[in-house]
């Protein structure tokens, strides 16, 4: 596969180490009343859909940027790639 | 002359003879040719014995579909089996061996099978042999494997290299035959840079193999014009000898390319094989197309042979199979195999056509709407039997039969992401359908355009669409003049008559009969027709014999063939050797080997090294007359307790963390707090998953408010960092921090022992005090050291002694040893290794891998205490969740024997002293033991339930695996100095 970097071009997925779902990025505040459930849900909880997924990728071989990558799981077409930054700056962590 | 059986013509070079030999005997042929064509030319028909039932076998086909033709070739380390006649191309001195045969190929006393053959038949494995059991392992297998091996492997090391390329194209172009020429040409032309890949070793397909001309030129004399021109052009990139073996995600294709497999040994620094990874943006597949044959009884007899496989013999390697040539054929592309041959001058006496419209042939008597019903030979083909049209048996002498049951494309790659192959009726074929691999469209015979003209169109189409795509302009070119019949096919799978076995897939030995029987005991469908009985297994992967046996269960099952389906094409499409996919990476070369800097001063020590991940660390320096490791372990440990030993842990992983809220980053990474730890100290920290279990611990040291050095375990560098960059840009993405790691920019040395401080004193400049008042335990600092040389330098100790860690830039590291040596002198330093590290910490109760194996948590390591509730940290909601601290899990103690002479074997299980032994009385484990130089006795670190208050009990300490059990106190983990003072002196 070829993962397409927002900051370097297409790159081989073999640069890069997976994590899993993009959902791992929106964790769980640890003051609210029932975090523990929360994050129960974040650790354990996870759609594994065929078709579109928003999923971490580590450029670990290359530049360390975190990625989301949007990626179907029955053709691998990868959709969208963005920074993880970005993705979690917009998703409400900046803090 | 080069055999018996050589023709004129041909695109064979005849000043050149090559010498090699088969079982022994020797043969000429010429270059050009390959080994099944020159032992052709050498009247050699029998080439090899069947799978399963031993059965005489000779060559097949002309290319890479070759199920028959195996053979052994080279010998030596060089040995290679199960190699294809048909694309071996022949060298001088090459030595060839038939396989799977007894004493010699003709007689074979393992063709007794061919006599049970009714015991052997689609699912013998399952049926035969199921009892007694233990029977299988030790009995029916061997003899099994024995009888039904293929070639045999030398066991020796490959002495050749195999290494591993990376390309990149506008458009890869997978086969040279008239489509694949005319892509390349298209694409070249306009600019785009394109591979052209050919697994055979000249381009053209079969335009080689035809007469049919192409504009005013014979095929192949309009095939090399074409190359003439392509050569010339800088853009493309011609590999021949290059098989493309896969079709990736996202336009990448995998390659094999046989550099050095036409040589005796590879020239000079070359390597044998490349495995390529080519990237395209677009990719033509012009692959061509695959004859299928006609199944009848004894049609496996050495003379039967694919007819167009018999053309490219004739045409292209100026060879017949045998001087009388009989067709058997159920379209008119057979016929063009009597024609060629009876204008080369070979005796053609019959074709037979199953269709009572057959078209007269000139030259050969014609047998329409006959069949070839039995075949004889026992070795090669006499005669065939047909049944007329009229209802007669004839018998017509022959020493080959060429069969034509028409053209398979071959669609392979277009499968290789899930693409469905769709059926055509008028090829009786599958065609490329649904969904092709990203980029790659199908063009030529590969496509179902089976006709000459069909295919240079398709070619130059093919090119100008995907060239558009990329938005490259290309002209589409004069299209030659060239032969454009079309198809005349009647579906024709396998003769019904007859009782004894007509075999479709002669590798795995598969009949008519068993795909029979398969359908009678309910294996149905493809997938498990397959499983059951081995068709279209094996290096051919039934490139000739699975549509056969698809269409003989369509016909069983009364569905169509297109309804029964096809099995899925993987990669590869032909074997590949392994040494290839290896690559570099063999022997010592598997991985990356990592030395520390003090590494060749520790070998010229005679250290013993082992290995740490990729890292070589030295385990202990044995000393003229140790003759056990452990005198010098003992020894090790002894000295740095008593005066100083150095050590070098620059493998352990170190993180540079900066910035301004480098301290609030630290605070979320480890369970335990940071933000308050002030310039100048460091702290011991642990880190948690998000689950709450611990996972990797280190120090952290405050270099500056901005500034901090994390250090990791060394197996955790790589997964810690990792962490760290999520937590960085994916938790918080704005907190002001940096990271990078410095693993490899340090060389790191821990100087342990009551005489550290004054041997470091030594080498610390003299403007850095680090007296204990000045520079205390946990204190840090950057120093210099021997006169300017910049340090860190951090009052840590794992040993439990007064310890430091000094690092140095790596490219110091070298020097640095030696000087400490040397400054030690005095107090006898002595360098210690991993064990004398380990020894050292058992004896201190610090925790290791073993004991942060993934399933313990801060309270298990008796660290419960140090997770902070105050501050969000990563794992520490969920290590307060039920069942992780609760009183009477486990705790980690200390073990010591109750006999002194008792070794505590690490991972053996914790019993009370009385009762019962079994997994639901377990009370615990050991995870760490050694020997304590210091007790003078084998201690251990365990993990006991409800440990913290059980001191003082004695344990059985079980090891049913080796039959062993000890009696142990439990004792507090803190062996040696547990007030910690010599650590603070």
């Amino acid at each position: 596969m070829i993962i397409n970097h927002p900051l370097l071009g297409p790159r081989d997925a073999q640069e890069f180490t997976y994590l899993g779902d993009a959902s791992l990025i929106s964790r769980p505040d640890a003051q609210d009343d029932n975090a523990a459930e929360k994050f129960h849900d974040y650790l354990y909880l996870r759609d594994n859909p065929a078709g579109l997924h928003r999923e971490l990728w580590f450029h670990e071989s290359g530049d360390r940027s975190w990625l989301v990558v949007t990626r179907n799981t029955v053709t691998h077409e990868i959709t969208d790639v963005q920074l993880a930054r970005d993705v979690a700056r917009k998703e409400g962590r900046s803090k | 002359m080069s055999g018996p059986n050589r023709l004129n013509g041909g695109l064979i070079d005849r000043r050149t003879s090559v010498i090699f030999s088969f079982d022994g005997k020797t043969y000429q042929g010429h270059a050009g040719d390959t080994l099944a064509s020159a032992l052709l030319a050498n009247d050699v028909r029998l080439m090899g014995r069947s799978f399963k039932y031993h059965r005489p076998r000779g060559v097949l086909t002309a290319g890479s579909e070759e199920p028959n033709a195996l053979v052994e070739l080279r010998s030596g380390a060089r040995q290679e089996p199960n190699t294809r006649a048909t694309v071996t191309e022949l060298f001088h001195g090459l030595e060839a061996r038939s396989q799977n045969r007894g004493f010699s190929l003709k007689y074979d006393f393992m063709a007794i099978n061919d006599r049970f053959s009714n015991f052997l038949t689609a699912g013998f494995y399952y049926k035969t042999f199921m009892w007694p059991r233990a029977f299988w392992e030790k009995l029916y297998e061997p003899i099994i494997r024995k009888a039904a091996g293929l070639g045999s492997v030398s066991f020796e090391d490959d002495p050749d290299v195999y290494d591993k390329g990376f390309l990149h194209c506008d458009l890869l172009v997978i086969g040279s035959g008239p489509a694949g020429l005319m892509a390349a040409l298209t694409a070249g032309r306009a600019g785009a840079r394109v591979i052209l890949a050919e697994e055979d070793f000249i381009t053209g397909g079969r335009l080689n193999a035809e007469t049919h001309t192409v504009d005013d030129m014979s095929g192949s004399a309009w095939a090399q014009a074409v190359m003439a021109e392509l050569t010339s052009l800088e853009n493309v990139r011609i590999m021949t000898r290059t098989t493309v073996i896969g079709a990736f995600d996202h336009g990448i294709y995998s390659a094999v390319e046989r550099v050095s497999d036409h040589l005796a040994i590879p020239e000079n620094g070359k390597p044998r094989q490349i495995l390529w990874r080519i990237y395209s943006k677009r990719a033509v597949l012009a692959a061509g197309a695959t004859e299928r044959p006609i199944a009848f009884e004894n049609n496996d007899r050495p003379g039967v042979m694919m007819a167009g496989a018999v053309r490219a013999y004739a045409n292209r390697w100026a060879v017949t199979p045998h001087q009388q040539v009989a067709v058997f054929t159920n379209n008119d592309d057979g016929h063009r195999t009597a024609a060629d041959l009876i204008a080369k001058g070979v005796d053609v006496t019959g074709v037979i056509d199953v269709r009572p419209d057959a078209p007269k042939v000139a030259g050969a008597e014609l047998f329409a709407g006959a069949q070839v019903v039995n075949s004889t030979g026992r070795l090669g083909l006499k005669s065939v039997q047909i049944r007329l049209a009229n209802g007669e048996l004839r018998d017509l002498p022959c020493g080959a039969l060429a069969v034509s049951g028409g053209w398979n494309p071959n669609v392979h790659l277009t499968c290789h992401q899930r693409g469905k192959p769709v059926w055509n009726e008028t090829l009786a074929a599958f065609v490329p359908g649904g969904e092709l691999p990203v980029g790659l469209s199908a063009a030529g015979a590969a496509n179902g355009g089976l006709t000459t003209a069909a295919a240079l169109k398709a070619g130059a189409g093919a090119a100008v669409q995907a060239l558009s795509d990329l938005g490259i302009q290309a002209q589409m070119p004069d299209l030659p003049e060239a032969e454009d019949t079309p198809i005349s096919l009647t579906p024709f799978w396998y003769v019904k008559e007859g009782k004894g076995r007509a075999w479709i897939d002669q590798q795995n030995d598969v009949t008519v009969k068993d795909i029979k029987l398969a359908h009678q005991e309910n294996f149905r469908s493809v997938e498990h027709l397959k499983r059951y009985t081995t068709l279209g297994m094996a290096t051919d992967q039934g490139k000739t014999s699975n549509m056969g046996g698809l269409a003989v269960m369509a016909e069983l099952t009364g569905k169509s063939i297109p309804e029964t389906g096809t099995t899925i094409f993987r990669p590869p499409y032909t074997p590949v050797s392994l040494g290839a996919l290896a690559g570099r990476s063999v022997g010592k070369e598997f991985h990356p080997t990592r030395e520390t800097p003090s590494h060749k001063w520790a070998a010229e020590q005679g250290a013993e090294f082992v290995e740490v991940g990729n890292w070589l660390r030295a385990q202990w320096f044995p000393k003229a007359g140790e003759t056990h490791w452990r005198q010098s372990v003992d020894r090790e440990v002894l000295q740095t307790r008593k005066s100083v030993g150095i050590c070098d842990v620059t493998t352990l992983g170190k993180i540079d963390v900066q910035g301004k809220d480098a301290a609030a980053f630290l605070n979320k990474i480890y369970a335990n707090a940071f933000a308050k730890l002030p310039v100048g100290k460091v702290r011991y920290g642990l880190m948690l998953r998000e689950d709450g279990i611990a996972y990797d611990d280190g120090t952290a040291a405050r270099l500056a408010e901005d500034h901090f050095v994390v250090t990791t375990t060394t197996a955790n560098a790589v997964l810690v960092y990792r962490n760290m960059e999520f937590a960085r840009q994916c938790l918080w993405p704005d907190l002001d921090v940096q990271l990078i790691s410095t693993t490899e920019a340090w060389a790191q040395y821990a100087v342990a022992g009551p005489n550290a401080r004054k041997l470091l004193q030594k080498i610390v400049d003299p403007e850095f005090d680090i007296s204990n008042d000045a520079f205390p335990f946990m204190a840090c600092g950057e120093i210099t050291v021997c006169g300017g040389l910049r340090a860190r330098l951090f009052r840590i100790s794992f040993s439990g002694e007064l310890a430091y860690e000094i690092a140095v830039p790596t490219r110091y590291g070298d020097a640095l040893i030696r000087k400490l040596m040397e400054a030690g002198e005095e107090f006898d330093v002595v360098p210690y290794g991993t064990e004398a590290l380990g020894v050292m910490r058992i004896e201190k109760g610090h925790a290791a891998g073993n004991e942060l194996n993934g399933t313990t948590s801060a309270f298990n390591l008796g660290m419960g205490r140090m997770v902070s509730k105050k501050k969000d940290c990563i794992g520490n909601i969920l290590s307060e969740r039920p069942g992780m601290n609760e009183a009477g899990d486990l705790n980690i103690i200390g073990l010591r024997p109750v006999d002194p002479k008792d070794p505590i074997p690490a991972g053996a299980h914790l019993m009370n002293a009385d009762g019962e032994i079994s997994a639901k009385t377990d009370q615990g484990y050991v995870t760490s033991a050694a020997y304590s130089p210091v007790l003078g006795c084998s201690i251990g670190l365990a993990f006991l339930k409800g440990g913290a208050d059980r001191m003082g009990e004695i344990l059985r300490v079980s090891n049913p695996l080796e039959g062993t059990e000890i009696r142990a106190e439990v004792v507090s983990a803190h062996f040696v100095d547990p007030e910690g003072e010599r650590l603070r002196a």
